[in-house]
């Protein structure tokens, strides 16, 4: 075992694109549900994300309409969902569950013919003598466009709920559906929009993994992450900065039990996958017990159907 | 202007006409599906559907598998309903069900060579016993700390998932396996074995748990204040408070039961059709029976019925790829697509549609 292997500025540089997909996800389904709705399908829209993304690049050879085909993939997917539990006003978590069932099934059938091709090359973005700064050129300056992306997404939906009219209409519909209409606010339509914000990033973040962290398609590759970013949006309490934080600490354990493996750790590989998942566990039960401010923080009509009644 | 009133209570008519409107629908939109493929969507859609049962050629086969497949996805389905009514949401079952694998094959390997009696009955108590306190880790979370249920179920598959690998690497692996991963097969330990009870049907005892559970299940629910605190619950959690419901005591009774369900699920399937713990022991029953406790429309009888449906669509998925070449993440999506379309037409039995202009809501 050798833990010296294992360097700190390199651990953060790569937690930063572990996290990233999370990330992307998780920014989605926060707007998502900022306005009331709980879509459970962020696995199945990922993963959809992640083929369309990767199955666009190979065939153009373009990686950043791969990433806009994901986008448009996931969004897609999403508006299913939408039009289900805003039309047909089915039940939001079985359907989010179908969302994620048959997003798992399509993609694999989408990505048949994709298993072991490489998809084009992405590389970081040139920040010139920036990158060579020590310690915060690796960590700043030495990524790839998505990342940024994501970070600017983070500011960008902070903003927009916080300073923008737009943000208060949201909330407000999300708060309490009833007085929104009754102000004569599209409930529908204003959830129809986050509803496909939230499956466009969620593609974007499916697609990251398919085409810059492992870059490679496989069955089910997006291994949970689709939940891991429900929780975080939990962990967050529902604030921009909150996914942020969360994505990244997620990433770094990530990226931690990864370099354990590799340095020999006496623990056994399948134990070390576990911690994950365990951690996320852990971190959702210290939110949302007495002490933590997650369940006093939910949109108040959260999960609940809008049906104008006349 | 297309506009949906509010029934005051769901139609019973719509209520059992619903998930056949679904299947045929989903029938449809699978022939659309596979045509795309470049496959006759025709022969597809029979492939998957009748020849397992009809086909002179398959049908000897492919019968027996019928119940073979059913039996875990009708077991951890009917468990799944209880919780779901109450709004109470388990979706990790399928985590349930390795652990239930695990802990009743270690009960059986601990005692082998031995031939008494007694250890298959443990290994029943033990399967039903990992599951059960597998789900008990989301029960009691979220009556604890009023965590939410349906991501730390779900998050503890991927757990048991990484457990079932380490199980099957090390801790259970065959002494006598040469290297391989994979515990000893069950099947060929008489004691811990799960055979076939009659030649040719493909009953084990995983079906016999499964009929008794929908049994069981309907009583529970008809006749047992227990099952009607549930469907109170679920249709009004206000009025539940007032009629002395206690929330937390539901909690942990339907997630342990679904989980000590889906673990005996798990547990038969190891003895049985499995044969041994292994890598890829977990074959998705966990989620597809989520489609089945929906199709079913939450009820027992319906689940039976659901249950054997989507093993008939499992084993004509296989057929059709066997045969036609179909992949078989074309039969996943058409499971998943059911799901949807179940979710799309149950509308009908909740609203009345009205044609006509709309008033200025």
């Amino acid at each position: 075992m050798d833990l010296s292997a294992i360097n700190p500025v390199i651990l953060i540089a790569s937690l930063m694109v572990a996290a990233t997909p999370i990330l992307l996800a998780a920014i989605g389904e926060l707007v998502v549900e900022k306005s009331g709705v709980l879509n459970l399908g962020v696995e199945g829209m990922m993963i959809t994300g992640a083929i369309c993304g990767f199955a666009v690049a190979v065939e153009t050879g373009n990686p950043w309409l791969g990433f806009l085909g994901a986008a448009l993939g996931g969004a897609v997917l999403s508006l299913l969902f939408g039009f289900l539990t805003q039309y047909l006003l089915s039940n939001q978590v079985a359907t989010g569950l179908a969302l994620t069932l048959f997003g798992l099934g399509l993609s694999a059938l989408l990505g048949q013919g994709y298993v072991g091709v490489t998809p084009p090359e992405i590389d970081a973005i040139g920040f010139g003598p920036l990158a060579d700064i020590p310690v915060i050129g690796p960590i700043l300056f030495e990524h790839d466009l998505m990342v940024y992306v994501s970070l600017a997404l983070i500011a960008g939906v902070w903003a927009f709920l916080k300073y923008s009219r737009a943000g208060l209409i949201l909330r407000a519909v999300g708060e309490s559906h009833d007085a929104a209409h009754a102000l004569g606010y599209k409930v529908v339509y204003v959830r129809m929009a986050a509803i496909a914000f939230g499956g466009a990033c969620a593609g974007l973040g499916g697609a990251y993994l398919s085409l810059i962290r492992v870059p490679q398609w496989t069955e089910g590759m997006t291994a949970g992450a689709g939940w891991i970013a429900l929780a975080i949006v939990v962990f967050a309490s529902w604030r921009p900065v909150g996914v942020l934080l969360g994505a990244y600490l997620f990433g770094g354990v990530t990226v931690l039990q990864l370099n354990l493996q590799a340095a020999g750790v006496a623990v056994p590989v399948e134990y070390l996958s576990m911690s994950p998942y365990l951690i996320t566990i852990l971190v959702l039960v210290i939110m949302s017990s007495g002490g933590g401010r997650a369940s006093l923080n939910a949109p108040a009509a959260l999960g609940k159907s809008f049906h104008a009644s006349n | 202007m297309i506009r949906l009133e509010k029934r005051p209570a769901p139609s019973r008519m719509w209520t059992a006409v619903t998930p056949v409107l679904a299947v045929i629908a989903t029938m449809i939109a699978g022939g659309i599906l596979f045509a795309l493929l470049g496959k006759d969507p025709f022969e597809a859609i029979r492939t998957i559907f009748w020849d397992p049962l009809f086909n002179d050629q398959f049908a000897a086969f492919s019968r027996p598998q019928l119940l073979v497949k059913a039996g875990p996805l009708i077991l951890i389905a009917i468990g799944l309903s209880l919780g779901y009514r109450a709004g109470i949401w388990n979706i990790g079952a399928e985590g349930q069900y390795i652990i239930g694998a695990i802990s009743g094959a270690a009960v059986g390997l601990a005692f082998y060579p031995s031939p008494a009696w007694y250890i298959f009955p443990l290994m029943v108590i033990a399967g039903a016993a990992g599951g059960f306190a597998w789900a008990m880790v989301p029960a009691i979370l979220k009556t604890k700390f009023n965590t939410n249920e349906i991501l730390v179920s779900l998050l503890l598959v991927y757990v048991a998932e990484q457990l079932l690998a380490s199980m099957s690497l090390s801790t259970l692996r065959n002494p006598e396996g040469g290297g391989f991963p994979g515990s000893r097969n069950l099947q060929q330990y008489e004691a811990a074995s799960n055979p076939e009870l009659i030649a040719g049907t493909g009953m084990h005892w995983g079906v016999v748990a499964a009929f008794l559970a929908v049994i069981g299940a309907y009583v529970l629910l008809n006749r047992h204040m227990l099952g009607f605190q549930i469907r109170l619950t679920g249709q009004s959690p206000r009025a539940a408070r007032f009629a002395g419901v206690r929330p937390r005591l539901l909690v942990i009774f339907c997630l342990g039961a679904s989980g000590a369900l889906a673990g005996l699920a798990g547990m038969f399937e190891v003895t049985g059709p499995a044969g041994q713990i292994s890598i890829d022991f977990n074959v998705g029953y966990g989620f597809t029976a989520i489609i089945v406790a929906f199709l079913g429309r939450l009820h027992p009888v319906g689940i039976l019925l659901a249950g054997l449906l989507m093993a008939l669509t499992y084993i004509g998925g296989e057929l059709a790829q066997f045969m036609l070449g179909l992949p078989a993440a074309a039969i996943q999506a058409f499971q998943g697509m059911l799901l949807f379309f179940l979710l799309a037409v149950d509308m009908l039995s909740n609203y009345r549609i009205r044609f006509g202009k709309t008033e200025a809501a």
